[in-house]
């Protein structure tokens, strides 16, 4: 399989991006937006591991093969999550949001 | 009815002077090998040890359970049995059955190639399979298991008191040799196919291990990281699952389900490749609707993962969920029965003779028939409800795993015996075990249906002191002991006909398929010259009506 070079300047850069996003995940904590406060975290999270997987892990330059195996990872990963949430969100003594038990949701 | 010697022509069969049985014969040539023949026969010899060692925890239930009282042992001593008994088979017989032997040997021969595209990891899973039943054999040596094969938890991480943690690790580690095979299948199959053995041209037995390979690598990891949260629970007091330390034990149930239903179909698609192998050639006929048989492997490999709630109706699981994977589960039903539907029309106004590898099969597709009905009936939520945790679901999956896997198993065992070690089986003994196997089954695990119904629950050593259910317990070990000699019989035979067996021709069956066109058995290097594939798959028609140039044309 061809190799593809990237360029320090691409490294530095993602590196850059990821250095103010954990700065971002740290200051966002210091605020309560209520409900859009795990929405936030998880949007940050979600940036930061696409920009790992896209660039250092070279998936943006690798063949249509590689990117099957890792879209089906995470889709599998979705699976589980989703459907295990089906039981979650509608069972009763929970508190409906993100699945925790209502007795541990004021902790 | 396909005779052995007729298959060699005139000339007498003479075994190849060199092959990868007599190419070294050290035992280091065999510990440090990195040849898939000889990995798979290092996989059989352990996971026939693993065989009878979980079968002799099914002697012990089956004795308790001849009379009403517990009697035999303590029920304490009773959950141990059945929670070894499980763990030993499903983990280190059941998993590795099938791909890890005859797909192993076979993979690379079907798809014209050396070798698997990483041997040393090849023999690396065998070595992890062997450590992680080290540490499952140390936890029954100290004292065993009480948890159930299933680990469930709380019971697990916190209130049991016996070797939870060294039989966890066990089955942690096995996974890896599982994860690892199935990489090596899914690369091997995509890279080093013979030139012209396109996709289509395939044998369903690899596409059944392709199929089940794709489970192996997605399913395994999550079962592995379940069974180290609850090691960490219980040596850290993490609450995850524990309710009494934040956590949820139905947490638990949703990881572990989801893998392990899958894993129901990392035992059985296997099996469902070997059946159409032995269909189509003891039928003489091409497979009925090659395409939806294939696609239909792929299919149960990816929705199977979608169905894993069913195991948890009664067990806190909100009721919408329940809905969801009660619906969910009903599909599941339609590759499979695309697959039983396909055999019986390729059987249909076929040349068929009852070899013993065709008595399995046809004892599979019974078997599977039953079994994956029964458990359309506890996909219904309402009827769950009724059966869930009696003898009718240990039926239902005992007719999938031992009259499914297990029959397949063997079907395939004689099949390819003559491929793995040069000789023919005794076919008079052979068929003799196949009746016995087929009778002994039926004969121990039908009346647990019955049972099970009436509302015998499972996993207790004692149950109430009633006529009926007596008799009918008293069958079923009756059947487990006929079923034990079934299985005893090949261990004899087959050994036997390792030094006195008639050598075999490389195609005893006459069949189609790569690995009948090597030495019986086949050299190191698998084939002399590479093979190139210019015919479709299962080419069984007569001589007159397709010639193809360069093709081995069955003979009758
Ligand atoms: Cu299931």
């Amino acid at each position: 399989m061809s190799e593809h070079i990237v360029s320090k300047t691409i490294y530095f850069l993602i590196f850059g991006a990821l250095m103010v996003l954990t700065v971002l995940t740290y200051w966002v904590a210091l605020y309560d937006f209520g409900a859009l406060n795990v929405v936030i975290a998880l949007a940050v999270a979600v940036t930061k591991a696409l920009l790992v997987v896209l660039f250092f892990m070279h998936v943006r330059y690798s063949t249509r093969l590689t990117k099957i195996v890792v879209i089906s990872g995470f889709f599998w990963l979705a699976l589980l999550i989703v459907l295990t949430l089906s039981d979650y969100f509608t069972r009763p003594g929970t508190s409906g949001v993100g699945g925790v038990p209502a007795s541990r949701s004021t902790r | 009815m396909i005779d052995a010697a007729s298959m060699g022509g005139d000339l007498p069969v003479v075994p190849p002077k060199d092959n990868y049985i007599n190419r070294a014969y050290s035992i280091k040539s065999w510990l440090l090998t990195k040849d898939h023949k000889r990995i798979a026969i290092l996989y059989l010899i352990t996971i026939t040890f693993f065989f009878f060692l979980g079968g002799a925890f099914a002697v012990m239930i089956r004795l308790e359970l001849l009379t009403p009282a517990s009697d035999l042992v303590q029920p304490e001593t009773y959950n141990k049995f059945f929670t070894m008994h499980g763990v030993v088979m499903i983990f280190l017989f059941l998993i590795p059955s099938v791909p890890a032997t005859l797909g192993n040997f076979l993979v690379p021969l079907m798809i014209g190639a050396k070798d698997l595209a990483f041997p040393k990891i090849n023999l690396l899973s065998w070595y992890i399979l062997v450590i992680g039943g080290i540490f499952i054999l140390y936890a029954v040596v100290a004292g065993g298991v009480d948890t159930g094969w299933t680990f469930y938890t709380p019971y697990s991480s916190t209130y049991s008191n016996t070797y939870v943690m060294a039989a966890a690790i066990g089955v942690f580690i096995t996974g890896f040799s599982s994860i690892l095979t199935g990489l090596n299948f899914i690369v091997t199959i995509h890279t080093m196919r013979a030139p012209g053995m396109t996709w289509y041209r395939l044998p369903l037995f690899i596409w059944s291990h392709y199929a089940t390979s794709l489970i192996m690598v997605l399913g395994t990891p999550v079962v592995a990281v379940t069974i180290l949260l609850v090691g960490l629970e219980r040596v850290f007091r993490v609450g995850i699952f524990d309710p009494a330390i934040g956590g949820d034990p139905i947490l638990f149930q949703h990881l572990f389900w989801f893998y392990s239903h899958p894993a129901v179909y990392i035992m059985l698609l296997p099996g469902m490749g070997v059946i159409s192998e032995l269909i189509t050639a003891f039928s003489r006929k091409n497979m009925f609707g090659y395409k939806f048989v294939a696609y239909a492997s792929l299919g149960i490999a990816i929705y199977g993962f979608l169905v894993w709630g069913h195991h948890m109706f009664t067990s806190g699981q909100s009721i919408y969920g329940s809905l969801v994977f009660s619906f969910l589960t009903y599909f599941v039903a339609i590759p499979s029965a695309i697959k039983v539907f396909n055999w019986t029309a390729t059987l249909y106004r076929g040349s068929i003779s009852y070899d013993t590898p065709m008595l399995y099969a046809l004892g599979f597709i019974g078997f599977f028939l039953i079994g994956g009905t029964t458990g359309l009936f506890l996909a219904a939520i309402g009827l769950d409800i009724h059966v869930h945790d009696t003898y009718f679901v240990v039926a239902h999956f005992h007719y999938i795993m031992v009259g499914g896997t297990v029959m397949a198993y063997l079907g395939g065992l004689h099949y390819w015996w003559p491929k793995l070690t040069g000789r023919m089986y005794p076919e008079g003994w052979a068929r003799l075990s196949a009746l016995i196997i087929f009778v002994g089954f039926n004969l121990t695990f039908f009346p647990q249906f019955v049972v099970g119904y009436m509302g015998m629950p499972r996993r207790y050593a004692a149950y109430p002191d009633d006529p009926v259910w007596q008799m009918l317990n008293v069958l079923s070990t009756a059947g487990a002991s006929i079923l034990g000699a079934g299985y005893l019989l090949p261990m004899v035979y087959l050994p036997w006909s390792m030094r006195y067996g008639k050598y075999a021709p490389s195609n005893p069956w006459g069949a189609t398929g790569l690995e009948w066109q090597t030495t019986s058995p086949p050299p190191t290097e698998n084939f002399e010259e590479t093979p190139v594939v210019t015919w479709e798959p299962y080419e069984y028609r007569p001589r007159e009506e397709k010639v193809v140039v360069n093709k081995i044309l069955p003979t009758d």
